[in-house]
């Protein structure tokens, strides 16, 4: 192990497969994406490539020593060469470009995923500095824990207690953020068994390193008997536990909760939850900033 | 009298910034005390700090900008030792800390070290190459460095007294509300920035005016070199972009202050409006630092090619398609906010088109080497490099502007590795090529060239040893920011990245021994074209032509033709060279003109004007005789 971290470095792009990253998608929106920035690396490294030897070789054939070299001091402007240099970029871009539009539509994380089973629901909400995941289905809930159903998609809406996060499960796919008093989409699903890190991608505040969070995705009736198993027993979340929950607090081990009040999501969106008294919601125009260090 | 300043608002608990702060105290209260002893206070107080004269304004912006970039630099050697032991633990820097370090990092180089490098650079070189005396509003020229270097001031002031921002460099609300961030940190960052974002739009305004409507008179802009293309190029994208910055940070004040609520979450503000303009001033704010730096790569190509610039045309056009463009591309700072897929693939496009113009100059750099007699002197060793450095990091941006690619990498150390493979790749980079390139023009002396290249390679090899490890950790899945982490299998590479930082720290410590070995063995690098003409030996000269209206040296600046011509150009020559033996002196007006003229003698296109040109070079000569006795005295 002690080895194997020193030995790493050395083999400068070899630990990269199977690493746990998004070149180790398991998801379908994860596969595609990674193609899709696999490929473009690839039209891109065909002109980088030769431009970087270029440089190197121009510089060095042309070096002021080289007798050899043609030394042409007047030469500085060629219609036909202009003709190509402006023609070649142009020709990547306008391939690239289309990767670019129909990517973006074919991979718009607003957009259902195509698939016979029907969508696990999930509400997630940011808080300060933990992820609440609602189940709205199975009416169940859980903080720094995702548990999911293999190869069904999941429907994700998001929103946000306060400050900006950005849900990102790096190995299924594409990120989103999430906002106070609105919601955002995203689609994912899991397609192999396995646990994956998920993580706030976004800069949040002081327990911004501790807001990461496992994705256990698990065979179907696997996932049944877990959400079965949730709703036997636990707390309820309810508005007085999320007011205690939202609550800034750092580092949260994984909570479940055995029920949650239907419209806890919604109140959180419309503001209308109900917070731990301090947080009170936004200044007012007598507030005078009250600085930690007593400034 | 201190309002709610209180002993509290000093560190007393956090040793870091407290020994810092009082190490930094104590070296500006030495040096104030040597030069009281020394008794250079009139002398700076006459030649320096009251001084309109745009080239030492532009000695001012780079002296600032290479103090702060080791006060920067230092906050990232923070961060990367942090990072590389941060694994299962806290490291030794608290969140608290830690966070407005790497807030304070990016806000320092991206206003005080890269605004400030290339501020510096344009100011010195860009009416030198225009050949006019000054910019045209010198006063509000110096005005607009001392905002900057209070601006700077202020928030080096944050480490000794309260705090600074904890919210990354460009205080995303809701996080920088008062309701998140109560502190004092963000206030500091806002009025820092508003103060120096003023003192740049000043600036913007004072070059645009500069470039378009005062030039010597016969300096089309189609005769510009390059390098005032690119300021023009960048001083519009000021004009049009800093006051955006300006209103979103003033909002942001009145949300803070006045208890407004344009970001908040509640009541109807809305923090997207915000990330939306900060957005739109922050992507022209990134072509605002690498355009100059590309004009300054051109230059230095040209002359150490000793060719002119292959398709000056073409490189106008593909600044100006730039400066246009960027204005046009800031949504992809946001993909990932939700805004659907048109509006995601609109702008995907939208930059992408953006490195057609860059790949262009990228061709015609290389074929401006092509038939050359390359020199790989340092200045363009740093282009060389620069090339290579920024084809890699234009590459992974565009690759960032696929949507798709994007969702998986954005704010990732990917991003982080890509945009400082732009911007040391490109703006530093460029900032060291212009600093080595324009010393000579600036003191009369050379670099010290061992030292200069040292510093060279320790900064390239630095460079890529500490950033390609984070593409690596970035497609592991690393965000930026962290202040610790629990995946055993990134600290390898964060490890390696603090190498690369180590490296830099060689770099940088060459630098500075370089500049004071150079000031101390001066005479032996003493450059004897500076401020004369070099007529006999043009390609060996190490002093940039360009900066009397030049594109290049090479074949367009032999002497016209003709035993009378080639008279005439070596008499008015040495003529200015007696004139202006200090490049300081106090006669740039006149020795610019003069140059000029001169000069403008010997590009072949021009020779049907030259007789009229050098009669006017004669009746100059006139009027110096009769201010020499008064002016030159130094």
């Amino acid at each position: 192990m002690r080895l194997n971290s020193w030995v790493a470095p050395a083999l400068l792009f070899f630990p990269l497969a199977g690493c746990g990253g998004v070149l180790d998608p398991h998801g379908p929106v994860g596969v595609s994406e990674k193609l899709i920035l696999t490929d473009s690396l690839a039209i891109m490294l065909a002109i980088v490539v030769p431009l970087i030897l270029a440089t190197i070789g121009f510089a060095w054939w042309f070096r002021a020593s080289n007798k050899r070299a043609t030394y042409l001091p007047n030469w500085d402007f060629s219609g036909h060469l202009e003709l190509i240099v402006w023609a070649i970029p142009t020709l990547v871009i306008i391939f690239l470009g289309g990767i670019a539009w129909f990517g973006s539509h074919a991979l718009d994380p607003y957009k259902a995923l195509a698939s016979k089973a029907k969508p696990v629901e999930v509400e997630v909400v940011s808080l300060d500095w933990k992820w609440l995941f609602i189940y709205q289905n199975e009416g169940i809930a859980t903080v720094n824990q995702l548990v999911v159903p293999v190869g069904t998609p999941l429907h994700f809406r998001l929103t946000s207690s306060g400050v900006m996060n950005s849900f990102f499960v790096p190995q299924l796919g594409s990120q989103i953020y999430t906002m106070a008093g609105m919601t955002s989409q995203v689609s994912l699903e899991a397609d192999e068994v396995g646990t994956y890190p998920g993580l706030s991608a976004q800069f949040s505040g002081e327990g911004f390193a501790d807001m990461h969070f496992d994705v256990r995705a698990l065979p179907p009736d696997a996932y049944a008997k877990w959400v079965a198993s949730q709703k036997a027993a636990g707390p309820t979340l309810d508005r007085a536990t999320y007011a205690a929950l939202e609550k800034p607090s750092e580092n949260i081990r994984p909570t479940f909760y055995k029920a949650v009040d239907p419209a806890l999501f919604d109140a959180i969106v419309q503001e209308t939850a109900p917070v731990a008294p301090g947080a009170d919601g936004g200044p007012g125009g007598q507030d005078q900033p009250t600085p930690k260090k007593g400034m | 009298m201190f309002g709610k300043l209180s002993w509290a608002a000093i560190p007393f608990d956090q040793p870091i910034p407290l020994i810092t702060s009082l190490v930094m105290i104590a070296v500006i209260l030495a040096m104030l005390a040597w030069i009281t002893i020394r008794g250079f206070w009139p002398y700076l107080w006459r030649e320096w700090i009251t001084s309109v004269d745009h080239k030492r304004i532009g000695v001012m912006y780079c002296v600032l900008a290479m103090v702060m970039l080791i006060r920067g630099f230092s906050d990232a050697i923070l961060m990367r030792s942090q990072q590389a032991l941060a694994l299962h633990s806290a490291g030794f820097l608290p969140p608290e800390h830690f966070d407005q370090i790497f807030s304070a990092h990016g806000t320092i180089m991206i206003f005080f070290v890269a605004m400030t490098f290339m501020i510096g650079l344009m100011n010195f070189a860009v009416p030198l190459q225009l050949g006019i005396r000054d910019v045209a509003f010198p006063t509000f020229n110096s005005v607009s460095l001392w905002l900057t270097a209070s601006a700077v001031l202020l928030v080096n002031m944050s480490l000794f007294i309260g705090e600074f921002a904890q919210t990354g460099w460009l205080v995303y609300p809701p996080l920088s509300e008062l309701k998140f961030s109560p502190g004092v940190g963000v206030d500091y960052y806002l009025w820092a920035i508003q103060i120096s974002g003023i003192g740049t739009l000043l600036t913007g305004i004072n070059f645009v005016t500069t470039i378009l409507k005062v030039r010597a008179p016969g300096m089309a802009l189609t005769h510009m070199p390059i390098f005032c293309w690119t300021a023009l190029a960048a001083n519009l994208l000021i004009v049009a972009a800093f006051p955006i910055l300006t209103a979103t940070l003033g909002m942001l004040l009145l949300d803070r202050y006045l208890g407004l609520h344009f970001f908040t979450t509640t009541l109807g503000g809305n923090p997207m409006m915000y990330v939306n303009l900060i957005w739109a001033w922050g992507h022209p704010e990134v072509y605002i630092l690498i355009l100059p730096a590309f004009g300054i790569f051109t230059e230095v190509i040209s002359t150490f090619s000793g060719k002119p610039v292959f398709g000056y045309r073409s490189m106008i056009a593909a600044t100006m398609a730039i400066c246009i463009l960027s204005f046009m591309v800031w949504l992809h700072h946001f993909f990932t906010m939700g805004a659907g897929a048109d509006v995601n693939g609109f702008f995907g496009i939208m930059t992408m088109i953006i490195a057609v113009p860059t790949g262009v100059k990228v061709f015609n750099w290389l074929f401006t080497m092509w038939g050359g007699r390359v020199r790989f002197e340092v200045p363009m060793l740093w282009a060389l490099a620069f090339i290579v450095t920024f084809l890699i990091g234009g590459m992974t941006g565009v690759l960032l502007a696929v949507p798709p690619a994007d969702f998986v990498l954005h704010n990732s150390l990917f991003l982080v590795a890509h945009f400082h493979n732009v911007a040391i790749g490109g703006v530093l980079f460029g900032a060291f090529a212009g600093y080595t390139y324009w010393f000579p023009k600036a003191f009369g002396f050379r670099l010290d060239d061992r030292l200069g290249r040292a510093a060279f390679w320790f900064w390239v090899i630095g460079f890529y040893v500490a950033f390609m490890p984070l593409y690596v950790l970035g497609l592991d899945g690393m965000t930026r920011r962290m202040q610790h982490y629990d995946v055993a299998a990134w600290q390898p590479w964060l490890i390696v990245a603090a190498g690369g930082a180590a490296l830099i720290l060689c770099g940088i410590g060459c630098q500075v021994a370089q500049l004071v070995l150079s000031i101390r063995k001066r005479d032996s690098l003493r450059d004897r074209t500076a401020g004369g003409l070099q007529l006999r030996r043009p390609a060996e000269c190490h002093r940039p032509r360009s900066l009397l209206g030049y594109e290049a040296e090479g074949d367009r600046a032999t002497p016209p033709h003709g035993l009378a011509g080639l008279q005439a150009h070596r008499t008015a020559a040495q003529q200015s060279h007696r004139i202006c033996r200090s490049f300081l002196c106090r006669c740039d007006r006149l020795r610019a003109h003069l140059a000029y003229l001169v000069d403008g003698g010997c590009r072949p296109h021009w020779r049907v004007r030259d007789v009229r040109r050098f009669r006017l070079a004669r009746s100059f000569r006139i009027r110096i005789a009769g201010r020499r006795t008064g002016e030159d005295r130094s």
